[in-house]
């Protein structure tokens, strides 16, 4: 009954949305307040009726209610709570569902939260909003409808695929689509001020805040999924370069394009067109991604459900929208004003050499992404891209833009001091030089790439030192004074320091990991050895135990260095007997920022006694990789947070012909 | 030794070996190391987007040997590829070669760059300078009191 009710409420919301958009427009071309608010009042409906719609399937996964198709395809009795309720988002249905969820709640929170906005901008936004909810829940009613009944319900379940049941990775989607799916209200904002046809800094200034929380989340969700595959699947490997995560890092990489140029056009009016586009194409590349992530275009360990008929309606969805979205700004192109002029060397120059060198990795991930589809489809040959592709074009794209980076900050608008700027981070470029020569000469075995990484990640934390130290003079003013400007510094300008920190934390995390890491393998039998990274591990005895769905043998593995105990590891390799699927859980010491990453494999026997294949890495530094974006989250949250996003755009005041003595 | 033939005989037939398996190793480290760096490169044809490195599967293990046993023989790195591509097509590789079909793919990126940067350039020549104003007197006292009063 509840299930009956959840997609009553689903059609509803379809309904209501398509209200949402015609009062809208209506409102829009009447110019009238009443028809404005009505839709604004749809959009909060629509959320309200998407959420019922989530909340019956949750119930069905809950109580595990297996006349329900999509319940019956991904659940089974005997699975933990956490995760029949994270199986809500866990297949394709659900997921498509979780992302009508944040679409239209992302649509109610602009209808409700833009007071400031102009009226008919804010209609219009209302208007594209609806039409995006249209457009999506209609593929979930009609498409892949998550709360669709079995005429004979299975007695049990067919499960969760055993990888995907972990706390990481059910949290994952939330976050990720919170972030994506954000990235929407910034289309409907471009689209609304192209058809209004300014594209001012006040407009910028209201691209902001929600770029920066779709920002912050898509960095967390992303980190999420990075870490799960890390400690999950066994290799200690946190980057792929696999399709379905090039689809997440796209969005992302072009949301932090946006949020940069979307700051020159609202402080200085220039890159207007730049920041219209951006914000066009964050949201793109979102769809994009859900194509390419459920289509089965693309080979991948991650992929959800292939299913081609699916696949053609997203890119239907995909091709209506970005379609009538860069129409739009192809018309409305040539009406952009020219905007602020700058000098060569000024912060406009270098937050445009931003835009390009992100665009340009954008353009690169796409391209590997792309490529093997576009080759087969022109030529029939079958080709692979894979790390290595990525490790020479996306690896110095990169390199460039983080050398830049410290600079930009010191730059002044309009007409920057190159000289000023280079003068402030000779410190910082000295620190940099100094730890790189040391980490190739000091740390063993020597790496020239990998000391040159740890280098620029010395750059970037160094630099952002230094730009928060020229932010509060220190050194040139008596520390009472510095003092003072530390604790008044606006919150944007934390945010800043903590994003750019974050961001070189991250790539030290990355260096050193990449390049000092260190695998060690043995079959041991019970009480033997192994060395890595100058621990010394011994594995005591293997166990059998039985889990709340699966039988397992553990192996416990004591870690001492020079004699001392250092911990105790409990590798696990696990049988899932619902599916009949193998995973090794991992057993992580954590050791400072470094990790001893320990696995145990598959028993072999031999000729006395049984042995078990046991894998020992040593990563050091690699608690920073995922420390690293969760300060950049941070940053951009505390940004977010502060209050000069929250007012309107200050009135311009007559200025008096004559000022009073200060 | 005959330990040692035994239990490489036993994982071959139980396929889950990994690549840093102790049975499948050479002998020779720096053999070793240079054939773990070939195998980051090799495609794992019959799984989901992982490289030989990484897979357990039984065609991955296979081909882990073929090209152990090739450069312990002394084959060069490309020789060792254009043995895997004449059998099993460019798609093996997950480097994409260096051909013409490819140039697309390995100077787009450049490119990209390229067109922005000379955008820019355009931009920044084609504005007209904008005359530099001297500040009256008035201008000047204004400005000089508002420096002072800036936190």
């Amino acid at each position: 009954m509840l299930v009956e009710l959840g997609a009553f409420a689903l059609v509803l919301a379809l309904a209501v949305s398509v209200a949402q958009a015609g009062l809208s427009i209506a409102a829009r071309v009447r110019r009238s307040v009443t028809l404005a608010a009505a839709g604004e009042g749809a959009a909060v409906a629509a959320f309200f009726g998407v959420a019922v719609a989530f909340a019956a399937l949750m119930h069905a996964f809950v109580v595990s209610d297996f006349s329900v198709a999509n319940v019956a395809a991904n659940s089974h009795t005997a699975k933990p709570m956490l995760y029949k309720v994270a199986g809500t988002w866990g297949s394709h249905e659900g997921s498509i569902l979780l992302w009508c969820l944040a679409l239209t709640g992302y649509g109610a929170a602009a209808a409700v939260f833009s007071r400031s906005l102009p009226r008919g901008l804010r209609a219009l936004m209302v208007a594209a909003q609806g039409v995006l909810g249209v457009v999506f829940l209609a593929y979930t009613v009609f498409a892949s409808n998550p709360l669709a009944r079995l005429a004979t319900a299975p007695v049990e379940g067919r499960s969760l695929n055993p990888l995907l049941q972990d706390p990481a990775l059910a949290v994952h989607p939330p976050f990720l689509y919170a972030g994506y799916v954000g990235l929407s209200v910034v289309f409907s904002l471009a689209v609304a001020a192209l058809i209004e046809g300014r594209v001012d800094a006040a407009w910028a200034r209201w691209v902001r805040p929600w770029t920066l929380g779709a920002w912050s989340l898509l960095t967390v969700g992303i980190m999420l999924g990075s870490f799960w595959a890390y400690y999950e699947l066994g290799w200690g490997g946190w980057w792929f370069w696999d399709p379905v995560e090039n689809a997440s890092f796209m969005p992302w990489l072009v949301a932090a394009a946006l949020l940069h140029s979307a700051i020159v056009t609202e402080k200085r009016g220039a890159l207007a067109g730049w920041t219209v586009f951006l914000a066009l194409a964050a949201f793109s590349f979102s769809m994009l991604g859900a194509f390419l992530v459920r289509s089965g275009v693309l080979t991948s360990v991650h992929a959800f459900a292939v299913d081609p008929r699916r696949g053609i309606l997203l890119l239907m969805i995909l091709g209506l929208t970005a379609g009538v979205g860069f129409g739009l700004f192809a018309w409305r192109a040539p009406k952009f004003s020219p905007g602020g002029v700058f000098a060569p060397v000024s912060r406009e120059s270098a937050l445009v050499l931003n835009n390009i060198l992100l665009a340009a990795a954008t353009a690169t991930v796409l391209l590997g992404t792309l490529y093997p589809l576009i080759r087969e489809a022109m030529t029939g040959e079958s080709i692979s891209v894979g790390p290595p592709y990525f490790n020479l074009t996306f690896t110095p794209l990169m390199a460039a833009l983080l050398i830049l980076l410290p600079a930009g900050p010191l730059l002044a608008w309009k007409r920057g001091d190159a000289a000023g700027a280079v003068q402030r981070l000779w410190v910082a470029a000295l620190i940099a030089l100094g730890v790189g020569l040391a980490g190739y000469a000091l740390i063993s075995p020597r790496k020239a790439f990998a000391a040159a990484g740890l280098a620029l990640a010395a750059w970037l934390i160094a630099g952002a030192a230094a730009e928060l130290l020229e932010r509060i003079r220190a050194f040139r003013v008596p520390a009472a004074e510095s003092l003072r400007r530390l604790v008044r510094l606006p919150r944007g300008a934390w945010g800043m320091t903590l994003a750019h920190l974050g961001l070189g934390i991250f790539v030290l995390g990355a260096c050193v990991e990449t390049g000092w890491k260190q695998e060690i393998a043995e079959t041991l039998p019970v009480g033997g050895s192994l060395e890595v990274g100058g621990y010394h591990l011994v594995l005591e005895k293997v166990v059998g135990v039985e889990g709340a769905n699966y039988d397992a043998e553990r192996g416990l593995v004591r870690v001492t260095r020079d004699g001392q105990p250092v911990c105790e590891a409990a590798p696990e390799r696990r049988l899932y007997t619902a599916g009949g699927q193998t995973t090794s859980e991992v057993a992580l010491c954590y050791r400072g920022l470094s990790h001893l990453y320990i696995v145990l494999g598959e028993r072999r026997p031999a000729a006395e006694a049984p042995v078990w294949l046991v894998r020992g890495y040593w990563n050091p530094l690699a608690t920073l990789l995922f420390v690293g974006p969760l300060i950049m989250a941070l940053g951009g949250l505390v940004s977010l947070s502060d209050r000069r996003l929250r007012l309107g755009v200050a009135a311009r005041r007559r200025v008096q012909p004559q000022e009073q003595p200060a | 030794m005959r330990a040692r033939v035994v239990l490489a005989a036993i994982a071959a037939v139980f396929c889950m070996a990994a690549a840093s398996d102790p049975a499948e190793r050479l002998s020779d480290p720096a053999q070793e190391a240079r054939a773990r760096e070939i195998f980051q490169q090799v495609r794992c044809l019959v799984c989901q987007n992982e490289s030989i490195d990484d897979s357990n599967a039984e065609l991955a293990q296979d081909l882990r040997r073929i090209v152990r046993d090739q450069v312990k023989e002394g084959r060069s790195d490309a020789e060792i590829k254009r043995f895997l591509t004449d059998r099993y097509g460019e798609f093996v590789l997950l480097r994409p070669s260096f051909s013409i079909g490819n140039a697309a793919l390995w100077l787009g990126p450049f490119l990209v760059v390229l067109l922005g940067v000379l955008l820019l350039l355009g931009r920044l020549r084609n504005r007209p300078a904008e005359p530099e104003r001297e500040l009256d007197a008035a201008d000047a006292e204004r400005l000089r009191r508002l420096e002072r009063r800036e936190p």
